[in-house]
């Protein structure tokens, strides 16, 4: 579903990526690990279009078509979602209307008729109740004044809104406390299919208790140095990322 | 009201700088260029008026013959030179008995293109409207249904000569003919507007709405539009503007006066949206206007204005609160794009007991544009336990345009209670991302962020107008990210 060829990036004369390879398929779940400033929230914004990053090298592509002319939202259109390390806070726009918007904005590019109001309700009670949402929440202003687990939570009911083809989770499990992860694990865990992929980015194994991943990268110094199954999580929690460093100098 | 669509709005951006910008071929009697006291008198002559109107006028003239234009606003431009003015235009042949089959049949036509189809007005939304184009108000819808109540709108030009006594008794008691410049200028030679009489313990069945527009080229419009909520009454009125696109500047000077008498409520909502300029900042109208509102015992004044046109504006919607426990709002959303400059704001003046003030303000800079909210409450010795919160909030857009905020507090009783918030944000790149990454466009993000930005403001409109005022703020901030 998402290939990633030789990918080089840098922003500024600063080059962050040094030539990324990484394969998805449907129906996987994929772990990207690795120190802070390893490059792991840039590979994140790259995959989802931003364009303060300028691709010098290599690809991105899902299910074979070619995203690097795409705009974000053209993206976005295809089915790439992006749970942001921190979501931005939109005053006066409501979780609901800002949620419909984007569902309407997606189907319309999609050449879909907007969603009946009646069915987008019913849809964002099914999603919150999975995410254990207070109705109250939905009516908020998008993620102002929310705390650090609200908006993580928040995220994925987006995520459960939109259902993407290939989520990037971005930190998820930071800022978020132990029954609040445990909730929105088992939210993405439910929404996760054969038809889907997600990418999880993270530091700590923790999250990855309650999200299995298939496969474990290692992300250093802007390459994955290391891949594996989940075992390769708890070794790097059991060893640190020096292990690694210092397997990569020897 | 049928349902806008982000296609239509597409379409829109695609395809208009500026909607409103046609001329209708209109015969017109069209007065000379020039200001004297013979145009003065000649303008009252065509109007029919009584001799005390005509001595008003000429009073308010010789008043602003004294005065100098003001310079204190935070807006460039190069001074109207007033003698190169038109002071009258009307289409010809208007006839103010007349029903709403005899009117031009072009004018008609062009209620088409400004989106306002009179028939469509009266049976869908309910509004009784009074339409001025250029200076004379041909059009004004409902009166029947409204007579059976008492209330009285008519055009101003009308109401001096069916109702002599109430608007000898009223005009000019909230702005005095030398209040200023531009209103004493308006004094000597208003040429229409509108007037509403709400009687004793009368709720308006409908919102009232009177449309502005300038059509023809080198005219003025001074517009003059009184209104008395009676004793116990309630009524909402609503107010919109438009005007041709044209190189030169066009002047428009009005003067509203708004009268609550003790327990009444006037809501008071304006959709201006006169011609702003090109994008080089030529052309477009100086909106010099003097609003004010007098409220007695217990009434209450809303003023909601909706400010996304002129090339110049300066204008303070203001409450004067005389009467014990009167309560007056302000409601502001200024847009400036390209070139325009707008000072606007308010004045909430405390003279009862237990009075109160609300000041909400919006400010959206875009483009090279100067946006500055300035506002006065002052709250004298006698207005014991008085209380305002104000609350002005600034959104840039880009680099290249500026926010003012000139709050001015004058407290003279030691129980007064003042409150001011203020803060300047700006359209992030990161908040752009964050809706692209949801599939939303960008244009789409920033009419998302800025309908959210103005949400307490548009929340106090009218339902029909709120839904204009938001497609007003999306074109007019069009292409304004960088």
């Amino acid at each position: 579903m998402l290939s990633i060829k030789n990918l080089h990036a840098s922003i500024g004369d600063k080059e962050i990526l040094k030539g990324i390879n990484l394969e998805v398929k449907a129906g996987e779940i994929h772990a990207i690990m690795g120190p802070n400033g390893a490059g792991k929230s840039t590979l994140a914004s790259i995959i989802a279009g931003n364009e303060n990053y300028e691709v010098t090298e290599g690809a991105i592509s899902l299910d074979g078509e070619d995203l690097s002319e795409l705009a974000p939202e053209e993206r976005a259109h295809k089915g790439v979602f992006l749970s942001f390390q921190y979501p931005v806070e939109i005053p006066g726009v409501s979780v609901t209307n800002f949620i419909r918007t984007a569902i309407n904005e997606t189907r319309k590019a999609n050449g879909q008729e907007e969603m009946h109001a009646n069915e987008m309700l019913k849809v964002i009670r099914e999603k919150s109740e999975l995410l254990e949402i207070d109705r109250k929440f939905l009516s908020r202003s998008l993620n102002e004044g929310f705390s650090g687990g609200e908006k993580k939570r928040n995220e994925i009911f987006q995520m459960a809104m939109l259902e993407p083809k290939l989520a990037i989770l971005d930190e998820t499990d930071s800022g978020l406390d132990i029954d609040a992860l445990r909730i929105v694990a088992n939210g993405v865990n439910k929404l996760k299919s054969d038809k889907n992929a997600i990418v999880v980015i993270t530091h700590y194994q923790r999250l990855l208790d309650y999200i299995v991943p298939d496969f474990v990268h290692v992300l250093l110094n802007g390459k994955i140095v290391k891949s594996g199954d989940a075992s390769l999580a708890l070794e790097l929690e059991e060893k640190g990322y020096d292990w690694i460093k210092q397997e990569q100098e020897a | 009201m049928s349902k806008y669509t982000e296609d239509d709005l597409k379409i829109e951006l695609e395809t208009k700088e500026y909607e409103y910008g046609f001329y209708t071929e209109l015969e017109s009697d069209t007065f000379p260029i020039g200001l004297n006291e013979d145009i003065v008198r000649a303008i009252s002559l065509r109007k029919e008026e009584p001799q005390w109107m005509t001595d008003w006028r000429i009073d308010a003239f010789r008043a602003w013959q004294e005065m100098i234009e003001p310079e204190w606003a935070n807006v460039h431009y190069t001074k109207p030179d007033f003698q190169a003015i038109s002071y009258y235009s009307a289409p010809k042949a208007v006839d103010p008995n007349k029903t709403l089959d005899d009117v031009d049949p072009e004018l008609l036509e062009m209620y088409k293109k400004l989106g306002i189809s009179v028939d469509e007005q009266k049976m869908m939304n309910n509004v009784a409207m009074d339409i001025v184009v250029d200076s004379v108000s041909v059009a004004t819808t409902f009166k029947k249904t409204l007579g059976e109540k008492g209330i009285i709108f008519m055009s101003i030009s009308e109401a001096i000569k069916e109702h002599p006594e109430l608007v000898r008794k009223y005009l000019g008691t909230v702005v005095p003919q030398k209040d200023n410049f531009y209103a004493a200028l308006n004094s000597a030679v208003f040429s229409d507007g509108s007037f509403c009489y709400i009687p004793k313990g009368v709720r308006c069945p409908m919102e009232l709405s009177t449309y502005f527009r300038i059509n023809q080229a080198g005219t003025g419009q001074f517009e003059r539009t009184l209104l008395i909520a009676d004793e116990g009454s309630y009524v909402s009125y609503l107010e919109g503007c438009t005007a041709p696109s044209r190189d030169e500047n066009q002047l428009h000077a009005a003067v509203v006066e708004l009268i609550a008498l003790d327990n009444a409520e006037i809501k008071y909502s304006t959709v201006q949206n006169w011609y702003p300029g090109n994008k080089e900042g030529k052309g477009g109208v100086f909106n010099f206007v003097t609003k004010r509102g007098i409220c007695e015992k217990n009434a209450k004044i809303s003023w909601t204005q909706v400010e996304t046109g002129s090339a110049v504006t300066w204008k303070y919607p203001s409450v004067i609160l005389k009467g014990d426990n009167s309560v007056g709002e302000f409601y502001s959303i200024a847009v400036t794009n390209n070139f325009q400059q707008a000072d606007t704001g308010t004045k909430m003046i405390h003279l009862g007991k237990n009075t109160k003030s609300t000041i909400i303000s919006k400010g959206i800079s875009a483009g090279q544009s100067q946006n500055s909210y300035r506002g006065l409450v002052r709250i004298s010795p006698n207005a014991d336990n008085a209380r305002n919160f104000s609350q002005c909030d600034s959104l840039l857009m880009g680099n290249n345009c500026g926010a003012h905020t000139f709050p001015y507090i004058e407290s003279k009783n030691p129980s007064a209670k003042i409150e001011h918030e203020a803060t300047t944000s700006k359209i992030g790149e990161d908040q752009v991302f964050y809706c692209n990454q949801r599939g939303i466009p960008t244009e789409k993000a920033i009419a998302l962020i800025v309908n959210g930005f103005s949400k307490d403001v548009l929340n106090k409109l009218p339902m029909e107008f709120a839904v204009e005022a938001q497609k007003l703020l999306e074109i007019s901030l069009e292409g304004s990210v960088g």
